[in-house]
């Protein structure tokens, strides 16, 4: 199945034009970067669009994150960091160094202007999503920072406490926020790290985060991933070829500057792994309300039957527990509420105690994070037999802006 | 954690009263090849009508369209011997039963009503067959009524803790109530599990600050905690209202705590699993030093979980010895190390506070809470299987 409104390059050539729906994808046709593309064996995925890259983009399986703090006040410094941004990530993208001949095409008494980790690797279907943190709009005393406080997005609210919270110091918040999404975790890295060094002195690093093994599919054309509870997740996200869902739960249309774009939402979740591998199947199976192996609900069928909730088992008690991840998480449980999930994998090391750092690093994308993804989350938190084994350490919430087009910047529908 | 773990080991609890008065105890044979099993809307096939003694395991998979059992029952056709349930269509489960040699029935029952259609099943003599222990059934029953005394005990000692607790609190006598509080807890943490399957009370007597929602409001033993150990900054104590309020809800929560255990009755299971969550909590909680974010008293809850992991431990041991020597003294040895490092740092008649504690010593502790609850989590699998 082709995947009509997502960006990657591969399943467009590989498929062929005559199969896209027109209209969701005649965007990406409309600029020349697709010269860059050589054929069907293609791994550069279209910066431009309607949409910026990165969220129904086909999941990558590696992520950098990075929630960044802005240091000017020059509404312009802004401005000018934003538009060398754009014009970086349209580069790296294709698999070019930030400028082409950045690595070292330059002054032999200079430094060069790319930092050159991925040259000769490829563009790996790198996707940059670029975002807006609330304190953008207004710092901490209410002040308007660049003179954009009367468009701070209705969206953009202060995340509450939900139960269950040990957010860290150092893991929340940021003016901006940088998802570079790669199959190569040094391409993504490099992303990153090249756009926070263009922006010394405008901006300085908050907190950041590496992922691997993406925990989601954003295309039908993906196997459903395993999380490190060993099981299979999002089996019921939105998909990259579900139009209808992706205007009503991940696209905003207000006809304000978010028209076209979405709300990112981070949560980095401690997963205790040591104290869940001591559950028994059974245990591990009821709390998620799937089976392990093959990832069906326990009403059964296979992974992508839908669950019956109503199903009764013994004792007259619902066969999926009224306390399993899968039913409180569930659509149908939740008057309708889907979010596109984008999550990674996490291992960072150990910690002082010798248990992994290790978990989940959430990523949703929702048309609106107070009814879409507020009362999930207190619903899980609160509910969820998952919760027992689950600690969320870092968050944040982030405006995306809508894509761009070719001499266009990102937040220029904001700043323009 | 009780809550859904006592649901969840419905099953295996059924399993257990049938088997213990039956079966042999083979624990280290593992059964040659599983008998499969196809159970439909009015069919029960099954690959095989007899096997010798010691571990049968069946593999029943459901290729109807209604919810399936499948049972093993013994001669007379009512005792049973194992049950699997809850097999929806088109899923598959396994079940491990011991059986010695005898006339049985297989069963499966889609739609999980009536008889059930069964087929005449034969356990035949095997080579050193084995024997049915009837004293196993003896064992369970000393083991969960000796824990059942134990939650009656421990619920009495803490309702008249509390209620010495609240009054020096209530009055003003915060340097008693300090002195109390660490020691009044031990006795809800040493029956954690069995505290925390009363989804109503668990969070208004034990919910910390990080656990609450937005407008939620907090009661229990953690807000008393922080005003009796407030922090430095942005704190409003309570007024004496507030405290009499909290104090008082504090003892009537109790009293319903108190009254709820009176008669509770346990299987093996509910022990060895309650023996397992009480480490899980040591490792997510106490080892972290989060639960007791004011008063630092982590140690005291931790020497309390792992006092109700013991015991639950000992009142199996006879059983288990029957089961598996070698994971009885594993447990037996690992217990023990813990205890020993613990020791190390008792002051008086208490702890030193957690954040007396270095790295190190967080770490020791840490990696003997793994050493112990790895084996402690195969336990029930032994007590019940």
């Amino acid at each position: 199945m082709p995947d009509p409104s997502g960006v990657s390059r591969r399943t467009m050539f590989g498929v062929g034009a005559g199969t896209l729906v027109a209209g969701a994808a005649a965007g990406f046709f409309a600029h020349d970067g697709l010269a860059v593309a050589s054929g069907a064996d293609s791994d550069v995925v279209d910066f431009h669009g309607d949409h910026q890259a990165g969220i129904v983009t086909e999941a990558q399986d590696r992520m950098c994150f990075a929630a960044i703090n802005v240091l000017t006040s020059d509404r312009n410094e802004l401005i000018d960091l934003l538009k060398s941004w754009t014009k970086a990530c349209a580069n790296l993208s294709q698999g070019l160094p930030v400028v082409p001949d950045g690595v070292g095409g330059g002054s032999r008494t200079a430094p060069p202007i790319d930092t050159g980790e991925a040259q000769g690797l490829s563009a790996g279907h790198l996707t940059v999503t670029v975002g807006f943190g609330r304190s953008l709009f207004l710092d901490a005393d209410g002040k308007d920072r660049f003179d954009i406080a009367d468009q701070l997005p209705d969206g953009l609210i202060e995340l509450p406490h939900f139960p269950g919270d040990m957010l860290e110091d150092g893991r929340g918040g940021g003016d901006l926020c940088i998802q570079a999404c790669a199959d190569d975790p040094q391409v993504a890295v490099h992303a990153v790290r090249n756009l926070i060094r263009m922006g010394f002195g405008t901006v300085s690093t908050r907190w950041m985060q590496l992922g691997f093994g993406r925990t989601a599919s954003t295309s039908p054309d993906q196997e459903t991933p395993r999380n490190l509870f060993g099981f299979k997740d999002g089996t019921a996200n939105v998909r990259s070829d579900e139009a209808k869902a992706l205007d009503k739960h991940v696209w905003v249309k207000d006809g304000s500057w978010m028209d076209n774009g979405s709300y990112l939402v981070a949560r980095r979740i401690r997963m205790h792994v040591e104290t869940w591998d001591r559950e028994s199947l059974d245990g591990q199976e009821q709390i998620l309300g799937r089976t392990k192996v093959d990832g069906a609900p326990l009403s059964g069928g296979e992974e992508f039957a839908a669950p019956d909730f109503s199903m009764m088992g013994a004792g007259n008690q619902p066969i999926i527990p009224i306390d399993s991840h899968v039913r409180l998480a569930h659509p149908n449980q939740n008057d309708g509420v889907r979010i596109l999930r984008r999550g990674y994998n996490y291992a960072d090391g150990a910690d002082t105690r010798g248990n992994l750092d290790a978990g989940l690093f959430f990523i949703a994308f929702v048309a609106d994070p107070a009814n879409d993804f507020v009362p999930l989350q207190n619903r899980l938190a609160s509910q969820d037999a998952l919760s027992e084994y689950l600690l969320h350490t870092g968050s944040g919430l982030f405006a995306i802006p809508p894509g761009t087009t070719e001499g266009g910047y990102i937040g220029q529908t904001l700043f323009g | 954690m009780f809550t859904s773990s006592t649901s969840r080991s419905a099953l295996a609890v059924v399993v257990l009263g049938g088997v213990l008065l039956l079966t042999a105890c083979e624990p280290n044979q593992q059964p040659d090849e599983a008998i499969t099993v196809s159970s439909t809307d009015d069919k029960c096939e099954v690959s095989a009508q007899e096997a010798p003694a010691g571990t049968l395991k069946f593999d029943v998979t459901n290729e109807g369209t209604k919810v399936t059992e499948f049972y093993l029952l013994g001669e007379d056709g009512l005792r049973i011997i194992g049950e699997v349930e809850n097999i929806a269509p088109g899923l598959n489960r396994s079940l491990t039963v011991t059986a010695p040699e005898g006339s049985y029935f297989t069963a499966c029952k889609p739609g999980m009503i009536g008889d059930g259609i069964r087929n005449d099943f034969t356990v035949t003599k095997s080579e050193g067959g084995t024997e049915a222990v009837a004293e196993d059934s003896k064992l369970a029953e000393q083991a969960t009524t000796q824990y059942a005394s134990y939650v009656k005990d421990q619920t009495e000692q803490l309702q008249s803790g509390t209620k010495k607790f609240a009054q020096a609190y209530s009055h003003g006598d915060d340097d008693k109530a300090r002195r109390l509080y660490a020691e009044v807890r031990m006795h809800w943490e040493r029956i954690e599990p069995v505290a925390e399957s009363f989804g109503d009370l668990d969070p208004k007597l034990d919910l910390r600050e990080a656990d609450l929602e937005e407008g939620q409001e907090w009661t229990g033993w953690h807000l008393l905690e922080k005003d009796l150990w407030p922090p430095k900054d942005d704190y409003d104590a309570l007024n004496d209202a507030d405290r009499q309020k909290y104090s008082d809800l504090l003892v009537s929560d109790t009293k319903i705590l108190y009254d709820r255990t009176r008669d509770m009755s346990f299987t093996p299971d509910q022990l060895s699993n309650g023996a397992k969550e009480l480490l899980d909590e040591v490792a997510t909680g106490k080892v972290t030093g989060e639960e007791e974010a004011w008063s630092h008293t982590d140690l005291w809850d931790f020497q309390a979980n792992v006092d109700g992991a013991r015991i639950a431990y000992e009142d199996l041991q006879p059983l288990l010895a029957t089961r598996d020597k070698e994971l009885d003294s594993t447990l037996e040895n690992r217990f023990d190390d813990l205890q020993k490092l613990l020791d190390q740092h008792r002051d008086g008649d208490g702890f030193v506070l957690y954040t007396e504690l270095s790295k190190d010593e967080i770490k020791e502790l840490a990696d003997s809470v793994n050493a112990l609850s790895e084996p402690l989590s195969t336990l029930t699998d032994k007590v019940v299987g």
